[in-house]
């Protein structure tokens, strides 16, 4: 595969950015906080969607880390950071090991059709559960790391950038080193042609099955840290446009490097607070033609315009095969 | 009885309008390969023009009926641009990707148009009840039911008997359907079929306008309409089969009474109830009711 960084070069990238959030102004800290959790859900999506898939609905992990970690966070009153992220991660892991099995037979449409459905039979429940606060939701109190309070808010949000920084962090080069992996390698063969990689010996489903359990675990620390972050969950958590936005993210990554999942998550919330700001209102016709752009021009995502394209230079051979010339985009 | 009697007369209500949006999407799949997630806003679009020609006709102190004829010419009229407009503009320039690229390109187009209608109508509630007392009311086994909600049952079978029609007995439908089967073979016959994907999906765009009209005056319009609405219709091609028509019919008719049922004898669980439906197809019968398992290129 293509010769990257060193997983320690990118420990150390990684550092050095947690370092840099003690310069930025507070109002980025929240921001950089949101775009990393969104890019942690997103990048599962890259993950699932190097076997072809794409998964719509993946509202209902980042829902379920988020509940999960707020009952126990009221239940219990466990508040610590980084326990609330494992907890997401978990209940996400969880849920995603009951599902994946199931919906690996899937592909395409019918996919994404499902994991939609699924996620909105959860908000479906979630809206009339009166037990949880029905559509309205509930809230929970400030987290904690390692048994220090933050009462100074801005020491709290730096705490959260640092958690949900690392963390994503981490994440990223968990992911770069799954991508070069066998098993990563095999992921893009099931995409390419799972019947073909079944004849090869190995298992598309439980490929794409180990594919979609990542990916619920990355959804469901996601969640807890949007939890953490606005301290408050209501059933639009899985909502069909929650999951869309984060497949947003994923496409204008595309899966060509993960760096592209944290400038894209970025990009998105900069044009979200901007167009708040100046364009209320108007934001998701922003995203809309944005979205529509990238599809047009860089259908391989912004990941390709630093990332060199090894694959173009190998001539459509199947030009012979028919009629349409398939290019699957992210 | 008489209960479930009226849970199915409430079930076969919902299901009317249900079943033309449902049509338009799963019409618009057959024909161009597009799920297309922009059509619970062409749904909304129909009803937010509705509630504004009806309102102006109201205004000027004509009939409602006139304003019902006027809304349903007008959306009509305004369903046929935008179809073609979108399809000659822009989703021309995605063909022969892949299907669930074409799948974000129509949610790109969603947020575009989430955001039009809100810029257009505001995001405050608009009402249009006018046509709604057109009918009266009527006494059907000993409950009482609005005259416009019992006439959309018909009008919407009316128009499923009219697609079935066109579609199977004449010469335009067997030409949609060659095109539906084997879209290079068509061509080499002759069929112009660009000009059959534009037809098809300007018809899509006209029959979820056409529902969201009809529906106009029994709802209120806001934003948030038309997710609600595509969701309700993708649980209804889906269960049916996408691409099908009688499928589309059945699954109306389902995620109709599902929703009359729940509301009657459940209320926690009416949204529920639908995916839980969608699912459990989706699980068993991946292709929906109505589809045969095609084969695939290996």
């Amino acid at each position: 595969m293509n010769k990257g960084m060193h997983p320690l070069v990118m420990i150390g990238l990684v550092g050095a950015v947690t370092l840099f959030g003690r310069l930025l102004p507070t109002w980025t800290l929240s921001l950089a906080t949101i775009a990393a959790a969104n890019a942690l859900i997103s990048l599962g999506i890259v993950v699932l969607a190097r076997t072809g898939n794409i998964s719509f609905g993946q509202g209902l992990f980042y829902a379920a880390g988020g509940y999960g970690v707020a009952l126990i966070a009221n239940g219990w009153g466990l508040t610590d950071a980084v326990a609330q992220v494992i907890i997401g991660a978990v209940c996400g892991g969880v849920l995603g090991l009951v599902i994946g099995p199931l919906i690996a037979r899937y592909s395409g449409i019918f996919f994404g059709m499902l994991t939609l459905a699924l996620s909105m039979v959860f908000y479906g429940a979630l809206v009339k559960s009166t037990a949880l606060g029905g559509s309205d939701g509930f809230n929970v109190g400030r987290p904690t790391l390692f048994g220090i309070g933050f009462s100074d808010p801005r020491e709290a949000d730096f705490m959260l950038y640092a958690v949900s920084v690392i963390t994503t962090g981490l994440a990223g080069i968990a992911a770069t080193i799954l991508f070069r992996s066998e098993f990563g390698l095999a992921s893009l063969a099931v995409r390419e042609n799972n019947l073909r990689v079944e004849y090869l010996g190995l298992s598309a489903n439980r490929i794409i099955s180990l594919n979609f359990v990542i990916a619920a675990i990355f959804a469901g620390a996601s969640g807890a840290f949007a939890l953490m972050a606005q301290r408050h969950i209501d059933p639009q958590f899985a909502y069909w446009t929650t999951s869309g936005e984060f497949v947003f993210v994923a496409v204008l990554a595309g899966n060509q490097s993960v760096a592209a999942v944290f400038v894209a998550s970025m990009a998105l919330e900069l044009v979200r607070s901007f167009s708040n700001l100046y364009l209320p209102n108007t934001w998701q016709l922003v995203l809309g033609v944005f979205l529509l752009g990238v599809i047009l021009f860089l259908p391989r995502g912004i990941g390709s315009l630093w990332v060199r394209d090894r694959r173009r230079k190998s001539t459509p051979a199947t030009a012979s095969e028919g009629t349409t010339k398939k290019e699957v985009v992210l | 009885m008489n209960f479930f009697l009226t849970i199915i007369v409430d079930g076969l209500i919902q299901a009317s309008w249900l079943f033309i949006v449902a049509l338009g999407l799963t019409l618009v799949f057959g024909v161009l390969k597009i799920l297309n997630i922009a059509h619970g806003s062409f749904y909304a679009i129909g009803a937010y023009v509705a509630a504004t020609v009806v309102t102006l006709v109201a205004a000027h102190r004509l009939p409602p009926s006139v304003g019902f004829v006027a809304m349903l010419f007008a959306v009509a009229l305004i369903a046929a641009a935008v179809g073609l407009l979108l399809e000659r503009g822009l989703l021309k320039m995605f063909y022969g990707r892949d299907e669930v690229v074409l799948l974000l390109v129509t949610y790109a187009v969603f947020l575009i148009l989430e955001d039009v209608t809100k810029l257009i109508w505001g995001v405050n509630p608009i009402y249009a009840t006018q046509p709604y007392e057109l009918f009266g009311n009527l006494e059907f086994a000993g409950l009482y039911y609005v005259g416009y909600d019992l006439v959309l049952i018909p009008i919407s079978a009316a128009i499923g008997f009219a697609i079935w029609f066109g579609l199977n007995r004449t010469i335009m439908g067997k030409i949609v359907l060659a095109v539906i089967h084997n879209e290079e073979m068509s061509v080499s016959m002759g069929v112009r079929v660009n000009r059959v994907y534009a037809f098809a999906f300007a018809f899509g765009v006209l029959l979820a306008a056409l529902a969201g009209a009809l529906t106009a005056p029994k709802i209120s319009m806001q934003p948030g309409l038309s997710s609600d609405v595509i969701i309700l219709s993708f649980a209804i091609v889906v269960i049916g089969g996408l691409g099908s028509v009688e499928g589309a019919a059945v699954g109306a008719i389902l995620v109709g009474l599902a929703r009359a049922a729940s509301v009657h004898l459940m209320p926690q669980a009416e949204l529920f109830m639908i995916y839980l439906i969608m699912a459990g197809v989706l699980l068993f019968r991946p292709e929906g009711l109505f589809k045969r398992e095609t084969a695939r290129r290996i």
